[in-house]
């Protein structure tokens, strides 16, 4: 059975838990077993933390990729800003000795702590897609409503595409093959793959700004007859299902791949956590 | 006649060794701009502010809302037909900007959170309540249940002198 350090973050355990109860059973099923990283911290989010300090926002992630060093394990998220974080400064760090050093330093001084340069960081949808494999989900779907789904890939699960080399960033599939492997229909809309409209600090600093992006992306799923939107991340999650409140005209139930598979799976539905969803989920 | 602003090289050098190292291959061709899901809904332009970095057009740059409607998206980035990492040029303006004391109260919140508690999100009594409910551990396995990795991050947040850059909202 495969082992990975399972990197929580912040917003999944605290207002999504039901995401993080989905994808441990989830994950379980398929034969992957999650261990916790005992005192991890935020990745840190590369919206604000990137943009304040970039030394900070590096030494932060060095930490936590140093936890699951030692444990002897790659790490998987299952949120597209922790992947940002976590992928973009193991990449940086584990192929940049002199960068490392300079690291690794604060990392000492601070916390008595090195990183070696030896974890890759994982996102749960290519981790699903290309080591559990499409036939091992298809095998675990036991029937249910075929949706129609609009799937939400994000921005930093496959971008900046010279580094993660998942897919294809402009016209991508793997998480749509996934979606229909477990019994759903992946729809094509406009301007799939456009941002929901959160990152950056935006949501934060011009909430109205992010909203506006979130609401031209409800428009064009509601056009081609979205019954749910699919999402890889819950930064995105959360900007879609408290973001459809807001505007008031749409209901759309959001639901994180974990949870939708979670249905599929027949998993018992209090284990889903649907309740804390702004937007009710009836499905 | 206006005068036309001198270009300041020292800027744009500055730029570079923040990370902004291929600022000087932009032509100005605009994909950028037409890419930018932020500039469809604002008159934020995300080219630009790649010429005033290019320029070095200080005063032009860090003051400006713009920088702060990119959502990092990289689509900018993954289309550019020059290989300009726009991104990492936002980022490298950004850094400099909150040193200027560009720094917004909304912001400066989200970044005072994780230097007292190591989460952007707090651990409320319904969220433990929930996540009892759901068979997790009541509180995450994360620094919420390990005083000294607590220690840890603050002592982080010391030693690159970012504790003060928050508490000061770099002024």
């Amino acid at each position: 059975m495969a082992k990975y350090a399972f990197f929580l973050g912040c917003i999944m355990p605290l207002r999504y838990p039901g995401i993080e109860s989905s994808t441990r059973e989830v994950m379980k099923s398929l034969g992957v077993e999650l261990v916790d990283m005992q005192g991890a911290s935020c990745c840190p989010a590369p919206g604000v933390m990137r943009s304040f300090d970039q030394t900070y926002w590096m030494t932060v992630a060095a930490r936590n990729l140093a936890i699951a060093e030692k444990m002897g394990m790659d790490v998987l998220t299952i949120c597209n800003g922790c992947f940002d974080t976590l992928f973009e400064v193991a990449h940086k760090l584990n192929h940049d000795p002199e960068l490392r050093k300079k690291i690794n330093k604060n990392l000492r001084d601070a916390a008595g702590m090195e990183y070696g340069g030896t974890v890759n960081v994982r996102h749960f949808v290519e981790l699903l897609y290309r080591d559990v494999g499409l036939e091992a989900i298809r095998a675990k779907v036991k029937g249910g409503k075929n949706l129609k789904a609009a799937v939400h890939y994000g921005c930093h699960f496959l971008k900046p595409s010279n580094i993660k080399k998942i897919d294809d960033a402009e016209r991508p599939h793997v998480f749509d093959d996934i979606v229909e492997a477990a019994g759903m229909t992946s729809l094509v809309y406009k301007d799939k793959g456009m941002c929901c409209g959160a990152g950056g600090g935006v949501r934060a600093r011009t909430p109205d700004v992010a909203l506006k992006m979130t609401k031209e992306n409800l428009v064009n799923m509601t056009a081609a007859g979205a019954e749910v939107i699919v999402d890889c991340c819950p930064f995105c999650h959360l900007q879609y299902d408290v973001g459809e409140v807001q505007l008031k005209e749409f209901k759309i139930p959001v639901l994180h791949l974990s949870q939708l598979l979670g249905l599929a799976f027949g998993l018992e539905k209090d284990k889903l956590g649907l309740e804390v969803h702004q937007v009710k989920v009836n499905l | 006649m206006a005068e036309a602003k001198e270009p300041n090289p020292e800027f744009t050098r500055k730029v570079v060794e923040a990370g902004g190292k291929t600022v000087n291959l932009c032509f100005q061709c605009g994909t950028c701009t037409g890419s930018c899901p932020s500039g469809r809904q604002t008159a934020f332009r995300v080219r630009k502010v790649v010429r005033r970095a290019q320029l070095g057009f200080e005063e032009d740059v860090l003051p400006s809302e713009d920088l702060w409607l990119c959502t990092t998206c990289f689509t900018c980035y993954e289309r550019c037909p020059r290989g300009v990492e726009i991104v990492d040029i936002i980022m490298a303006l950004r850094n400099m900007a909150v040193r200027k004391g560009y720094m917004a109260e909304a912001h400066r919140k989200v970044a005072k959170g994780i230097c007292e508690t190591g989460h952007l999100v707090t651990l409320r009594d319904e969220d433990k309540a929930l996540r009892k409910k759901l068979g997790l551990q009541e509180t995450p396995p994360t620094v919420f249940s390990h005083a000294e990795a607590l220690e840890q991050m603050k002592k982080i947040a010391a030693v690159c002198g970012f504790d003060k850059l928050v508490a000061s909202g770099g002024k």
